[in-house]
């Protein structure tokens, strides 16, 4: 079974998915993420799926899961690069990703992250 | 790891010939045949979407529920000459027994969000399933192109 | 010429009457097509099958098929050049009548009594004819909904990162998933965050493609960009609410302007009277005079 490889950029991790996803490397991305969420003390996560051309449930399932739990561990998930045809297919199987924010490409989901680092550090006291 | 069939066959596979699914990388491989026939239909890339999502979503069940079975894709002809796929699965599992239960929305046998069969039926233009409690499930699922 | 006794058969009148019937055939075809095709042209055509008549009827069989092939190639050109049905079948029922106008001159006993078999041999020719008409012109038709359909469904950019989609006409399924496609391919090509899909133009709007404008915009939020619906007139958002369609969070303005402000504000920019100054801060300033 392939590890997908997760790289860190300063305090944001991305993941950029270039295989066709097999379940038990999926399930394998969302364990290893969160070590590496805590280990790094990453604040934002990037789920770069501009090579991938099918999400189904499974798969969707896991951008939910990733973006709840790494919430609960103060970094923001962002998924980047999702095709049209991707997600015209996952809307009409019925899943909204809710909770999961997304941004045209990994430029706009750094910005989208910065913007949020930005934002609570001028923010703060 | 994904094993191509060893008989030179470009796509990994014939027509109509018979896929067994029998472990996660199967479910890869489904995906990958019904791709490349679907491309070969002519489908659009939306279209080839679909019916690739519809497919990995079967193939999953077929392998998570039924205990594994086969997988057949084909070219087909639907109304008024439209080109198209058709993609059967099959497997001798417990069977489903209320069919209309498990089409329903949220509809759930295991830890999925219960999307697979209702999904896969919204995204066909052809849908069918046939199950027996106790001798296995048979879904048959269509795209046409436009 | 045959004196057309009263065993001259039909082929061999044909033959020995070649000019006067192909001249009146002609002319009978050339009174119906008037002044659309040559008079040249015309003659070359008949010409053509009238001497391909001649030799099916003899019972060659290569020349009974190439008469049904160069009859469909005609209809096909007729279709295609906006002829009327009629005009193009009657192109071969008028031999008929060229025909018979010979026979009743020359009173042939045999001649009468084959006219009805020629008879619906022609007409079994002008049906195959009518035939060809028909699939050519619905062809037409196919080509031209296609033509429509890519014509009527411009993506245009309306500011930086902003795209709009004005849909005008009937709106159906098809059209819409057409929309909605190369709106969101746009969307990637163009790195556009936003775009806006304006309604104005549409007549009536039913369950199936409310839902399907529902789906871009749900599909392009799923993408990473925000969609906005416009120009919702009463009686359209009368048949949403009737039809009980949920709109959800989608957002929806009035007017195309109203739109467009709510999407310019959105990736933050301001639009001011050339006097004033911008109270936003304003990263990408227009240079076209809108900004202080």
């Amino acid at each position: 079974m392939e590890h997908v490889p997760i790289l860190k950029i300063g305090d944001v991790l991305l993941v950029s998915i270039q295989v066709d996803l097999q379940d038990q490397t999926v399930l394998a991305l969302q364990e290893d993420l969160a070590d590496r969420i805590v280990a790094a003390g990453a604040h934002g996560v990037i789920i770069d799926i501009t090579a991938v051309d099918i999400v189904d449930s499974f798969i969707g399932r896991m951008f939910a899961t990733i973006a709840a739990m790494s919430r609960l561990m103060d970094a923001e998930t962002v998924v980047v690069g999702m095709r049209p045809a991707v997600a015209i297919t996952l809307v009409e199987l019925g899943l909204s990703l809710g909770g999961v924010r997304t941004a045209l490409d990994l430029e706009e989901g750094m910005r989208l992250l910065g913007a949020g680092a930005a934002a609570a550090v001028a923010g703060a006291p | 790891m994904t094993t191509p069939p060893g008989d030179g066959r470009s796509g990994g596979g014939t027509p109509g010939e018979e896929v067994p699914i029998a472990s996660n990388d199967d479910v890869v491989r489904v995906r990958q045949l019904v791709r490349t026939a679907a491309a070969a239909a002519g489908l659009s890339l939306v279209d080839q979407t679909k019916i690739v999502t519809a497919a990995s979503e079967l193939a999953r069940n077929t392998y998570a529920h039924g205990g594994g079975g086969t997988m057949r894709v084909e070219q087909a002809a639907g109304e008024r000459g439209r080109r198209g796929v058709r993609v059967v699965f099959t497997d001798a599992g417990p069977g489903i027994a209320d069919v209309e239960r498990a089409l329903g929305e949220g509809w759930t046998s295991g830890a999925g969000l219960g999307l697979g069969l209702s999904g896969a039926r919204r995204l066909s233009d052809e849908f069918d399933l046939r199950s027996e409690p106790g001798k296995g499930t048979t879904v048959t699922v269509a795209k046409w192109g436009r | 010429m045959t004196d057309g006794s009263d065993d001259t058969s039909i082929t061999e009148l044909l033959g020995s009457w070649r000019e006067p019937v192909l001249d009146r055939w002609i002319e009978l075809v050339g009174e119906s097509v008037r002044g659309r095709i040559t008079e040249r042209e015309l003659r070359s055509e008949l010409t053509e099958l009238y001497g391909l008549v001649e030799r099916a009827l003899a019972g060659d069989d290569t020349a009974a098929g190439e008469l049904r092939a160069t009859l469909a190639e005609i209809s096909r050109g007729r279709a295609r050049q906006g002829f009327s049905a009629t005009e193009t079948a009657v192109g071969v029922f008028a031999l008929k009548q060229s025909l018979y106008e010979q026979v009743r001159k020359t009173r042939g006993q045999r001649a009468y009594s084959e006219l009805i078999d020629f008879s619906s041999y022609v007409d079994e020719l002008g049906l195959a004819t009518f035939e060809t008409y028909a699939s050519a012109r619905e062809q037409v038709i196919a080509d031209q909904a296609e033509q429509l359909l890519e014509l009527s469904t411009p993506v245009v950019k309306v500011w930086d990162g902003v795209l709009g989609v004005p849909l005008v006409g009937t709106l159906d399924s098809a059209r819409t998933q057409v929309v909605m496609e190369t709106l969101l391919q746009t969307l990637v090509d163009t790195r556009s965050r936003f775009a806006v899909i304006d309604i104005t133009g549409v007549a009536a709007v039913d369950t199936e493609v409310a839902q399907h404008l529902m789906r871009t915009v749900m599909a392009a939020r799923l993408m990473g960009t925000h969609c906005v619906i416009s120009g919702i007139r009463p009686q359209i958002a009368q048949t949403i609410v009737t039809l009980g369609i949920e709109f959800g969070d989608i957002v929806t303005k009035s007017s195309l302007a109203d739109a467009l402000a709510y999407v310019l504000e959105r990736s933050g920019l301001c639009v001011v009277p050339s006097t004033a100054s911008c109270g936003g801060t304003t990263q990408h300033a227009p240079r076209n005079g809108l900004e202080a």
